[in-house]
């Protein structure tokens, strides 16, 4: 690996237009999620005349605050489809946007520590191949082969009994990935409105007609909401509820260092998972902060807990300091899968609970969701992820089975 | 890190403690009675509140009490403990100061009962915010035993 060239910025990004009176649809949140919903509502469903509401700066939410891995290498036939379409399109999109925004598919190692680890992986490892996800099973001298810097030694509390492997999964730039859709959704045509705060819905009996905003008054036919930590704030507004709960979920970044880190490492039971960032950073996460909030911020114990493990995993980052560490909100769910569809609200659909592994799900939740905007009708990626489930009781239970950061 | 008042133990850090959620979502009086759309509700659903909220917590590693706190969940300011199966407390004073969150605190290693008073004294009579640390060691509060 080397310290690979950032792309340059293009001259022209997006225009910053006055929100018009009314639209076609509406998406409220201006993330990576909202772009990618208006980007394909755009392209493969010609609605043009659509806005992208953002209450703060486009992207300035979960995407600026994610660690950025893409993987699909989820244990349950209706999560693999998802992530797996999605990774499918990270593959094509830079060409698609006509921007580069460093996939790097390096690979995303998951670690086993138990015996139970190992018995879970190899199972997911046969799951993934029969969903036609490229998976493997590495023994730890195969695991130290292809990251020479983890400790494998017998000496540590929860050694390294092998890992799974996806050799197509990585890390891309994330704010190239929002500015890629956001100058493309501009292109098409679409308002990308920023410091646009929704403050309530306008309804006519049931069906939503339009959004309140700090703005003024928007008249639409349809509402998608894209807000991931705020979405049951939205809910609310509407007049329903989601079985939503939001939580700081932290990350840091190091200071920058030589590539030293050829993949990424991601254990769940230790608790962290790294990759080295382009430029040169550690890039380290680890599990949600218990309590619910929407602080941007957590407790410290937590940075603490996931830095002695990648110091256990990676003696060598024993003398890396922490640069930054931030929080973003993140919308989970109890099955830890997304929801994604219709809502009691006529022509108000919802795209949340992606929790803490949204970034890599952007692609294919915006394909998704545009389709399902566009048609009414869900897609058939997406109707497992209904809100429904919570009621029919055909949960996607995703914790701990796919890995430790969903 | 949260710097909690345990009615029976005082002030205390966050690590001691586990999260229980939502506080005040009663058990179903007739289980039996309840459709798939209630049942998913009990289940799934809670609320997930922006601003002051009422939530369980546990101190597991102290006197492994369950008691409720109100707490603001955008500044993370506790406002006010209260015991199990008494009423949510009115709103405190949002500003109320020297509340219990640490996160911005210098030290956060403050435990046992010299820790600062938490929460200016609530208007509220069933808030036990204001009495909490000089109640350390003495019996539990009423309705704080599971």
């Amino acid at each position: 690996m080397s310290t690979q060239q950032l792309p340059e910025h293009p001259d022209f990004l997006w225009r910053n237009p006055e929100p018009k009176s009314s639209y076609d649809a509406v998406i409220v949140g201006g993330g990576g999620h909202g772009l990618a919903t208006a980007y394909f509502l755009a392209k493969n469903h010609g609605m043009t005349n659509i806005a992208v509401l953002e209450k703060g700066w486009l992207a300035g939410g979960n995407m600026a605050r994610n660690t950025t891995i893409i993987r699909s290498n989820y244990l349950w036939d209706e999560s693999a489809a998802i992530y797996e379409h999605a990774l499918k399109l990270w593959e094509i999109l830079p060409e698609e946007l006509e921007y580069d925004f460093l996939f790097s598919q390096r690979g995303v190692m998951n670690l086993a520590h138990t015996l139970g680890d190992v018995r879970e992986s190899i199972r997911r490892v046969g799951a993934n191949k029969l969903n036609g996800v490229d998976a493997e099973w590495l023994e730890p001298d195969q695991v130290k082969e292809l990251c020479p810097i983890l400790n494998i030694s017998d000496n540590i509390r929860y050694p390294v009994m092998g890992a799974t492997y996806q050799p197509r999964a990585g890390i891309a730039k994330h704010d190239h990935v929002a500015w890629a859709f956001a100058r493309k959704c501009d292109e098409l045509g679409v308002d990308i409105i920023q410091n646009c705060e929704v403050t309530g819905f306008l309804k006519d009996g049931n069906r939503v007609v339009g959004v309140k905003t700090n703005q003024g008054t928007i008249h639409t036919e349809k509402v998608g909401l894209c807000a991931a930590g705020h979405s049951s704030v939205l809910a609310e507004m509407a007049g329903f509820r989601l079985p939503i709960q939001s939580h700081p979920l932290q990350a840091l970044v190091s200071e920058l260092h030589e590539p030293v880190h050829p993949t990424v490492v991601m254990s769940n039971h230790v608790h962290v998972y790294v990759s080295q960032a382009h430029k040169g950073e550690l890039v380290m996460g680890a599990g949600v902060d218990s309590y619910n909030g929407y602080g941007q911020r957590g407790s410290f114990h937590v940075i603490e807990h996931q830095m002695a493990a990648a110091v256990e995993l990676f003696p060598v980052f024993a003398r890396a300091h922490v640069l930054r560490t931030w929080g973003g909100i993140v919308d989970t769910t109890l099955d830890a899968s997304p929801i994604v569809g219709t809502t009691p609200v006529e022509n108000m659909f919802v795209n949340c609970g992606w929790g803490t592994g949204g970034f890599k799900g952007t692609p294919a939740a915006g394909l998704t969701f545009a389709h399902t905007i566009a048609t009414g009708t869900p897609h058939k990626l997406n109707k497992p992820f209904a809100l429904e489930r919570f009621e029919t009781g055909a949960l996607i239970d995703e914790h701990g089975a796919a890995a430790v950061a969903h | 890190m949260l710097l909690i008042s345990c009615p029976n133990c005082g002030s205390r850090d966050e690590t001691e403690f586990h999260y229980g959620g939502q506080a005040h979502v009663p058990y179903p009086e007739n289980p039996n009675e309840l459709n798939d759309r209630e049942w998913a509700e009990f289940l799934f659903y809670r609320d997930n509140t922006k601003g002051t909220f009422a939530e369980r917590w546990l101190h597991s590693t102290g006197c492994r009490q369950w008691f409720n706190m109100l707490r603001d969940t955008v500044t993370y300011d506790i406002q006010a403990v209260y015991p199990m199966g008494t009423p949510r407390p009115a709103t405190a004073a949002p500003n109320a100061a020297e509340s219990g969150t640490a996160s911005l605190a210098a030290d956060s290693t403050t435990t046992g009962t010299a820790g600062p008073s938490i929460a200016a004294p609530s208007t509220s009579a069933t808030s036990i915010t204001a009495t909490s640390t000089t109640q350390s060691g003495t019996t539990a509060p009423e309705g704080a035993t599971k």
